[in-house]
């Protein structure tokens, strides 16, 4: 009998996968990854002439609850229309009975991969940026509960897009109906995912080291500010490279920086910043050498900042009056 | 606080303290009073220049050089009108102009256009 090798059994596998795009105009390019619910895969729009990214359900994970759940995360996607959350082109069902959705292919890397070798403020500029559609969705209602570097790419152009939002809740619509993250997660069958998450049967959904102790614990009322811990467990990877905890304490951290973190790591929801636009101000704040909310200096600290902040200005000033002293020294000769 | 009253804040304290500086040299202590008050007035003529001019154009090393003309132009008249001195009024009178136009164009508030 011949052994098929690993990478045949994968295409097999694959090709079996494949959703039967029979009488649409899209046609299968390759296979992507895996994503919340099902797998995504390279398409092309044969009408529009255009690439884009087919998410469908597995053919083994499609049962009627899982297709309203893809059908809900294409909903809640074409709601969020913003520059920094993908677009959705179409959804329906195909030939095989397997529910999909079109959305914008996103060429680029993920934020772990384009923050190599990138300036301290360069990232933060980047947070910035990652925050404005997460403020935007919460603006909305919606909390994403699945925020990591993994979920964010990077374009070819620099556009940064969050993405995978099949966690995606409707914070009103939750807290009004009083159920938990556990209760409101898909079950584990249809929540294979390309990372490790916690998954299981009446469990919860997310990534350790970016998921709130809140969502991690399947408390209800889980809000908005579940995603602020993970928008600072972002920024915690951002500076370190690591998820928090995960190694010991780094000191090149800025101070303010830190204390940026932990108010939005804050154990507690309350403590945390209100909002992703809160945070980015601190961190704008931060940029651009003037006091952060979340860090109180010391004099000493202060006057450093400040004096970082308006160097040339310092060293203008203090070259005049040096120079006046010395005049006033070869006059008094 | 807009760029003109940067410019003639930082123009008219710097130029008290280049007059007050004359206290240092005894043949002109008795005019301290005089030449302070002078010293100031030329501070806030410098400043309001500059800051119009960067009110008008947002370039940091043409401030700088139109700061350091001003500043010299203005020293210049004062020595001339001493018959002396030029280096020791001139020297600082430049630096007051660069230093106010390096001011006023990183600091203060750019002029917002106005809607139709």
């Amino acid at each position: 009998m011949m052994r098929l090798s690993d990478r045949v059994v994968e295409k097999l596998r694959a090709d079996m996968q494949a959703p039967d795009l029979a009488g649409t105009r899209y046609r299968i390019v390759r296979y992507l990854a895996r994503g919340g619910m099902g797998s995504v895969w390279l398409a092309e729009d044969t009408v529009l002439d255009r690439r884009i990214a087919l998410k469908a359900l597995d053919p083994v994970a499609s049962t009627d609850d899982l297709a309203e759940r893809l059908l809900q995360e294409a909903r809640i996607l074409a709601g969020l229309e913003h520059p920094g959350i993908v677009p959705v082109h179409d959804a329906g069902t195909l030939a095989d009975g397997r529910v999909f959705y079109c959305m914008k292919y996103v060429e680029g890397q993920t934020l772990a991969g384009h923050i190599v070798n990138m300036s301290l403020p360069d990232k933060l500029r980047l947070l910035e940026r990652i925050a404005e559609p997460l403020d935007f969705a919460h603006s909305r209602g919606f909390i994403h509960r699945d925020l990591k570097p993994e979920n964010i790419m990077i374009g070819a152009f620099g556009e940064v897009l969050v993405m995978d939002w099949g966690l995606a809740k409707s914070g009103v619509a939750r807290a009004a109906s009083g159920l938990s993250a556990a209760e409101n997660a898909p079950d584990a069958s249809g929540s294979a995912r390309s990372s490790t998450p916690v998954t299981g049967q009446g469990s919860v959904l997310g990534t350790p080291g970016y998921m709130s102790p809140e969502q991690a614990s399947g408390a209800i009322g889980v809000d908005h500010r579940s995603d602020i811990f993970s928008l600072g467990a972002i920024l915690w990877f951002m500076l370190t490279g690591s998820v928090r905890g995960e190694r010991p304490a780094v000191d090149s951290i800025p101070r303010p920086l830190r204390a940026i973190c932990d108010k939005a790591m804050a154990f507690d929801p309350g403590a945390r910043y209100p909002s992703a636009r809160e945070m980015t101000r601190d961190i704008a704040h931060y940029l651009h050498g003037e006091p952060v909310a979340a860090y109180p200096e010391s004099l000493i600290e202060r006057a450093g900042r400040l004096y970082r902040r308006h160097n040339t200005a310092v060293v203008l000033v203090v070259a005049y009056l040096l120079m006046r002293l010395l005049f006033i020294l070869l006059t008094r000769r | 606080m807009n760029k003109i009253l940067v410019g003639l804040l930082l123009g008219a304290v710097l130029g008290a303290i280049d007059g007050m500086t004359a206290w240092f040299t005894p043949a002109v202590r008795s005019q301290l009073a005089g030449i302070v008050v002078g010293s100031t007035f030329k501070g806030l003529v410098a400043g309001v220049l500059i800051g119009v001019f960067a009110r008008k154009v947002n370039c940091l090393a043409m401030g700088i050089l139109f700061g350091l003309g001003v500043g010299l132009l203005l020293a210049f008249f004062v020595a001339h009108m001493q018959h002396g001195y030029y280096f020791e009024i001139m020297l600082p009178g430049g630096m007051v102009g660069l230093i106010v136009g390096y001011a006023t164009q990183k600091y203060g508030r750019p002029v917002t256009p106005q809607r139709a």
